[in-house]
């Protein structure tokens, strides 16, 4: 019998019974909860009188709807008010633990997990929000689910699942130096496309993976859902381990050792088959930028905006024209207004520095209208004040801010203009995303900065070290 | 969850691939605590000319009158029939909320997203797959033929037209028979209580860091 793939083992793990109508019941070890798409979860259990099963496998946080700066006059959105509220009334009821807003611990949902030990390795890990897949980069299994299944997952802490198939993505080599796990997703999402991975749980694998820091791995799994997949892995190793070592809910002393020997397993058997499996060369990678409105329209720095052909002209002619782009276009010739370093895909202290580095002792071109650098979270912040990351973004022209989701979707106050053109570290350049109008182009926090600097997208080699 | 056993329609045309769910409701729209009132604002940037806010009157905002939804041969469309990769991107739960709200009860694509498709179940629509080929010679015939209707019948996994077309469309047994049952799934998976805590036993005492209290 062939072995088994990690996607498997975590299946497997938490597989409470199998019916014979093709569904299974999993059992959920962690739900991660916030403001927005839990309300009507909350009142569908009040309607039916249903308690949550084990409280503490919940914990929320208000992230997508909050204000990141003047935090002291609270919410002046009254809208946004009444949801966050709500969070806090819903969390006292259910007993539910929450990071506040106030709370120093308080940030982005897929930032607070990992970072207070709430993420392990072999959970099952599930949030009303399809970026929950950030959490795979630590052995879990980790999906994003709609309203309907977070009160699900709160009544009975398991979910009806039908078991996915699996995609290895193997990024073998090195990558060149410059570019980043950003660069990396982007690439595999431009040749996969945004519904390569439907259906699939993709594992990412190889020497380009493996060496990449904790929080890059964040990154890559952040994104599987751009390419499709509501769950991406990577497998268990020291750097997982050390990683996790001493947060506040990581495993106490004594458990510590049998914790990690059962993590230890957390990968894919060397027997064991994927249904589809894409290798890639590290080396080919290089800096990447979207031009359209879908993160598969994406090309290198150094390339132009395709022309479309017939069987995808009206897409790309719709996305060109939201853009206000044309086909031929070098892509070092798009001048932009707004610079957004933020999101769960690289909001975390790495993503600073890597910014920090390329800005420090740099002044942002007179054309970029607002440069925004709001942390993951507030130990983040707390950190990057600590090493002088902030004064390096404050007095390159960059505005630091408090966490939350903010531009990546624009819920609070921090969006584009109709018509405003903005790199974006975030995850989705939809039409409308960033605002209504806004025309957005993922990159990585080293492109971000570097177009801050010149107001355009350039080659970012020369702001390198070395 | 509404329970879905047939559907007489007219269809309406959104002839685009990857329609995300930003597009289908924006984020502003997203900041309500309820599950109804999203179906004035569905598809809200394509359908009105001006910007959309929450609790907004929409019916005296400009119309963008391009808009295939705006157009009067298919207002009052209650089948959605489009491309490939519908739904992807936020797993907003809003965006089936805010196609139900609107009157559409059954969706026709070449693919879906997962997290979306999964969610039109739990909210009684139908979302059907067809081939590239099947789903051409339906938008040849929704133009074609002004209030162009189908009547969409589950138990036989048959889409009709008045013109005896028929068209046999495949579905999971198990989400054929949860729409058409219309269950609560949360009560159903409580009749496994006893299993369910005798696993969640055997978990814990496997790994007890995973049940640390907060």
């Amino acid at each position: 019998m062939a072995g088994k793939t990690l996607y498997d083992k975590l299946w497997d793990s938490h597989l409470v019974r199998e019916d014979t109508s093709g569904t299974s019941l999993i059992y959920i070890d962690r739900q991660l909860i916030h403001e927005v798409t839990s309300p009507q979860a909350f009142e569908g259990l009040r309607l039916e009188g249903r308690k949550s099963w084990r409280q503490s496998a919940n914990v929320a946080v208000p992230d997508h709807n909050i204000p990141t700066k003047d935090r002291h006059l609270g919410i002046t959105d009254p809208v946004s008010n009444v949801q966050v509220d709500t969070l806090s009334e819903n969390c006292a009821d259910f007993g539910i633990k929450e990071f506040s807003m106030s709370d120093p611990n308080q940030g982005i949902v897929h930032v607070i997990g990992p970072e207070q030990g709430l993420t392990l390795p072999g959970m099952t890990i599930v949030c009303g929000d399809s970026h929950t897949s950030t959490h795979g980069a630590l052995g879990a299994l980790a999906f994003g689910i709609g309203t309907s299944e977070v009160e699900h997952v709160l009544a009975t802490q398991c979910l009806i699942q039908k078991k996915s198939k699996n995609m290895l993505i193997s990024v073998n080599g090195k990558l060149n130096i410059g570019v980043t796990a950003k660069d990396m997703i982007l690439y595999i999402i431009g040749q996969i496309g945004t519904a390569g991975g439907t259906g699939f749980s993709i594992e990412f694998s190889g020497e380009a993976i493996q060496n990449l820091s904790m929080e890059s791995r964040m990154t890559i799994c952040n994104m599987a859902i751009e390419a499709g997949a509501r769950s991406g892995m990577i497998a268990v190793d020291q750097v997982t381990i050390d990683y996790i070592k001493g947060r506040p809910f990581s495993p106490t002393a004594n458990e510590w050792e049998k914790a990690v020997s059962s993590w230890k397993n957390l990968k894919s058997d060397s027997d064991a088959i994927f249904d589809k499996v894409i290798q890639i060369d590290a080396s080919s990678i290089n800096s990447m930028v979207t031009w359209g409105t879908s993160p598969e329209m994406v090309t290198e720095v150094s390339g132009t905006i395709p022309i479309s052909d017939n069987r995808n002209s009206s897409t790309i002619d719709a996305a060109l024209d939201y853009m206000g782009l044309t086909s031929g276009t070098a892509i070092k010739d798009i001048h932009l207004d707004k610079i957004f370093i933020g999101s769960c895909t690289n909001s975390r202290i790495e993503d600073l520095r890597l910014a920090a580095n390329i800005l420090k002792g740099q002044q942002i071109a007179d054309s970029i209208k607002l440069a925004l650098v709001v942390p993951g979270s507030g130990p983040v912040k707390k950190q990057a004040e600590e090493e002088g990351l902030d004064k390096i973004f404050i007095d390159s022209g960059f505005e630091w801010r408090e966490p939350g989701c903010s531009m990546c979707l624009a819920m609070n106050a921090d969006y584009l203009e109709p018509g405003e053109r903005c790199a974006s570290t975030s995850n989705r350049n939809f039409e409308g995303r960033q605002g209504q109008g806004g025309r957005t182009h993922l990159v990585s926090p080293i492109m971000a900065a570097a177009a801050a600097i010149e107001g355009h997208f350039t080659n970012v080699s020369k702001y390198l070290d070395n | 969850m509404d329970r879905f056993k047939t559907f007489t329609g007219v269809i309406a045309p959104l002839n685009r691939d990857n329609v995300d769910t930003d597009a289908i409701i924006p984020k502003q729209f997203l900041k309500s605590i309820n599950r109804s009132g999203f179906g004035d604002n569905l598809f809200d940037e394509w359908r009105y000319l001006d910007h959309g806010e929450p609790g907004q009157d929409c019916s005296n905002r400009p119309l963008n009158l391009d808009f295939v939804l705006n157009q009067k041969r298919y207002m009052n469309s209650g089948i959605l029939l489009t491309r490939s990769n519908f739904g992807c991107g936020s797993s907003r739960e809003h965006a089936p909320w805010a196609l139900d709200n609107y009157g559409f009860r059954v969706i026709i694509a070449e693919s879906y997203a997962d997290i979306f498709y999964n969610n039109c179940f739990k909210n009684g629509i139908l979302p059907i797959c067809l081939t590239e080929g099947i789903i051409n010679s339906l938008f040849e015939l929704t133009l074609a033929k002004p209030g162009y209707t189908l009547t969409v019948d589950l138990e036989a996994q048959i889409i009709a037209d008045p013109l005896d077309t028929r068209i046999y469309f495949e579905i999971e047994k198990f989400r054929k028979d949860a729409l058409l049952g219309g269950l609560d799934e949360i009560g159903q998976t409580l009749t496994h209580t006893d299993i369910i805590k005798k696993f969640e036993k055997k978990h814990r005492d496997a790994n007890p860091w995973l049940f640390r209290s907060l």
